[in-house]
């Protein structure tokens, strides 16, 4: 009796036409120069934000926990990161100086840039377990606040990175320059594909379930045998992980990083991507953080004129309360579109299963007097 | 004496809310099979004790012995896995899930495939996966729910949730089961398929029940043996024949007016 029908491997495969045809889409508009240079590093910011808020619809449209940690994390992944890229350039070009012979300079700088990135997102995994082993065990609001602290204390640090942290390259208030700027779109592209499937694979899992079942209602998740704080956990270590990951690609988009970007006020960023997309809905984050970009730092930049740039900010924040009071569920409101629906719900609805006519549910046979 | 007959023992549970007790000096031992109602008018302490043997409340003293081990100090999902299940009072299905992805969450301890499985979709996840959502599936066939499966919990109608949060306890494969009031906000009609159903899963899945009740017609009609709890306190105990002659229970609990109705 075959009444599931897993996806066939045509269909992973045609969606994984469908990624590399976007990527090479994107890719002739740049070499056309169709999408320029003020317009390129607008459309990799999209695909970062679409990383660190996927990360954040883990962790609160998926698992219910209200964190406004991302930006944390976001932090810490992009210094973690340029750190080691910085001192890796560093000591090729101490290579090149001390004429120790040719290097295969690009291959090495990609090979370092990977590298730089694991080690972001194992050093924000690390943090987030560290941290939420104590904080997860709060209640909602509460681990709102904990999580805005935790951001407001990486912000301290990136300002105080030369004093108080000591790594003199940071510049703590300065700002940290002479990082390699080595995001490219295929990077970016290539993480938010990964992140995507990541996601996607979890959500729709066994430990999926029980990560959304702790959402729903954590006393009847425990009564099912569920571990709640091992999925509250498994689903903050992952999506701080994945705000590490954004913040080691963000640090070699414009090779600058600055205290200011990873502001606590700025961390509400993500949580308005998620809302606005719609919590729980995968589609829904990719989509607004790519309107988010284009939308607020491209289409508003080169439209207003500088004397009215501010207003832009006006205009978000309108935009925000009409969603709210038009679409409280937000833009997908849960649905998902394309590879990231449920695969398995669409094949069961194709061939409704045939209930085990062996055993008469006590519905029909009840007795009437 | 060994106790080893005994499937569920309880002695001297007591539990303070600060001043106020709720539960003081609570008894209880359950045979395997037996089919035990608590009955008692609101704030009795009824709902506490579940909480306690559930673990989510932790006792102020006394002993839970299950199998003869002692439950006091394990986490709730612990002793579920241990072969309790519940229901709760106001019923607590996931609202937003579909009716399969709520037996398939009380399926989870045994999906024997770990996060990376699930995340590089390797063929342990296909077959496992595949087992536990079948598994799900025959399942609610035999609580007549299969053709709901793709629905919303919170689309189904009062009586369907009770018997999709019934299905679900019993999805995790307990030994016991609680039933917090599961006829509570029922019409005529529903509790009569309620009374049903407990007889139906009773058989069918050899369980030792106990259950919290409100209704009068529900207790005495499937109840084997009744404790009674006022005020925090076991105040009689017996078969529902014998219950419904106590002299304190008529007097604490039911009333003149109800028992005359119960005798005619």
């Amino acid at each position: 009796m075959k009444r599931l029908k897993l996806p066939a491997l045509s269909r992973t495969r045609d969606w994984l036409l469908v990624a590399v045809a976007t990527y090479v889409i994107v890719q002739v508009l740049i070499y056309l120069e169709m999408i320029d240079a003020f317009w390129l590093p607008i459309v990799q910011l999209g695909a970062v934000m679409a990383i660190i808020s996927l990360g954040l619809n883990l962790i609160y449209g998926f698992n219910g926990q209200f964190s406004l940690g991302q930006y944390g994390f976001y932090a810490l992944g992009a210094y973690t990161a340029a750190d080691i890229t910085y001192r890796l350039n560093d000591a090729n070009q101490l290579h090149h100086v001390l004429n120790l012979g040719p290097l295969s300079f690009d291959w090495g700088q990609t090979v370092s840039f990977v590298a730089a990135l694991v080690v972001a997102v194992l050093f924000s995994a690390l943090v987030a377990f560290l941290f939420g082993l104590p904080v997860l065990k709060l209640g909602s609001d509460y681990l709102g606040i904990a999580t805005l602290g935790f951001t407001m204390v990486v912000y301290v640090l990136a300002n105080n990175s030369d004093t108080i942290l000591g790594f003199q390259e940071m510049k703590g208030a300065r700002g940290m320059v002479g990082i390699p700027q080595l995001t490219t779109w295929f990077w970016t592209f290539l993480f938010l594909v990964v992140t995507m499937v990541l996601v996607r694979n979890l959500v729709y899992s066994s430990p999926g379930r029980a990560i959304v079942s702790v959402r729903e209602d954590e006393t009847a998740a425990k009564a099912m045998g569920i571990d709640i704080s091992r999925y509250k956990l498994l689903a903050f270590v992952i999506g701080s992980a994945l705000a590490g990951l954004a913040g080691g690609l963000y640090a070699h988009l414009y090779a600058f990083l600055h205290p200011s970007i990873f502001h606590f006020v700025k961390s509400f960023d993500p949580l308005i991507i998620v809302v606005f997309g719609g919590l729980g809905s995968m589609t829904g984050t990719v989509i607004a953080a790519f309107a988010w970009a284009l939308l607020l730092q491209g289409l508003a930049v080169a439209v207003l004129p500088s004397n009215l740039l501010e207003w832009r900010y006006v205009l978000y924040a309108v935009s925000l309360i009409a969603v709210m009071l038009l679409r409280p569920q937000g833009l997908m409101g849960g649905r998902e579109l394309g590879f990231l629906k449920n695969l398995r719900v669409v094949a069961q609805r194709k061939e409704p299963p045939v209930g085990a006519p062996a055993e008469p549910a006590p519905e029909v046979t009840h007795a009437s007097n | 004496m060994p106790a080893t007959e005994n499937l569920l023992e309880i002695k001297g549970l007591t539990k303070y809310f600060g001043g106020l007790k709720a539960v003081s000096d609570f008894e209880l031992t359950l045979k395997p099979g037996e089919l035990v109602g608590i009955i008692g008018p609101n704030g009795a302490g009824k709902t506490t004790v579940f909480n306690m043997i559930s673990g989510l409340y932790a006792p102020t003293a006394g002993q839970i012995l299950f199998e003869n081990e002692d439950l006091i100090g394990l986490e709730p999902h612990e002793i579920t896995q241990h072969g309790i299940g519940r229901t709760f009072q106001n019923i607590r299905v996931f609202p937003n899930l579909s009716v399969l992805d709520n037996v398939a969450i009380a399926y989870h301890p045994h999906a024997h495939y770990t996060v990376w499985d699930a995340i590089a979709r390797t063929e342990q996840f296909d077959r496992k996966e595949r087992d536990l959502i079948e598994r799900a599936q025959d399942f609610l066939a035999v609580f007549g729910l299969q053709d709901r499966q793709n629905e919303l919990a919170k689309n189904l109608p009062y009586g369907e949730q009770r018997r999709l949060e019934i299905a679900r306890a019993l999805a995790t494969e307990p030994k016991l089961l609680l039933l917090d009031e599961p006829a509570a906000g029922m019409n005529p009609r529903e509790t009569h398929r309620l009374m049903e159903l407990i007889h139906f899963i009773r058989d069918r899945f050899k369980l030792t029940i106990l259950l919290i009740e409100h209704q009068m017609r529900v207790v005495m009609g499937i109840c084997e043996w009744i404790t009674v709890m006022d005020f925090g306190q076991i105040i009689a105990r017996g078969t529902p024949r014998e219950i419904q002659n106590n002299e304190r229970v008529i007097e604490a609990y039911l009333g003149t007016g109800v028992a005359a109705r119960i005798h005619h």
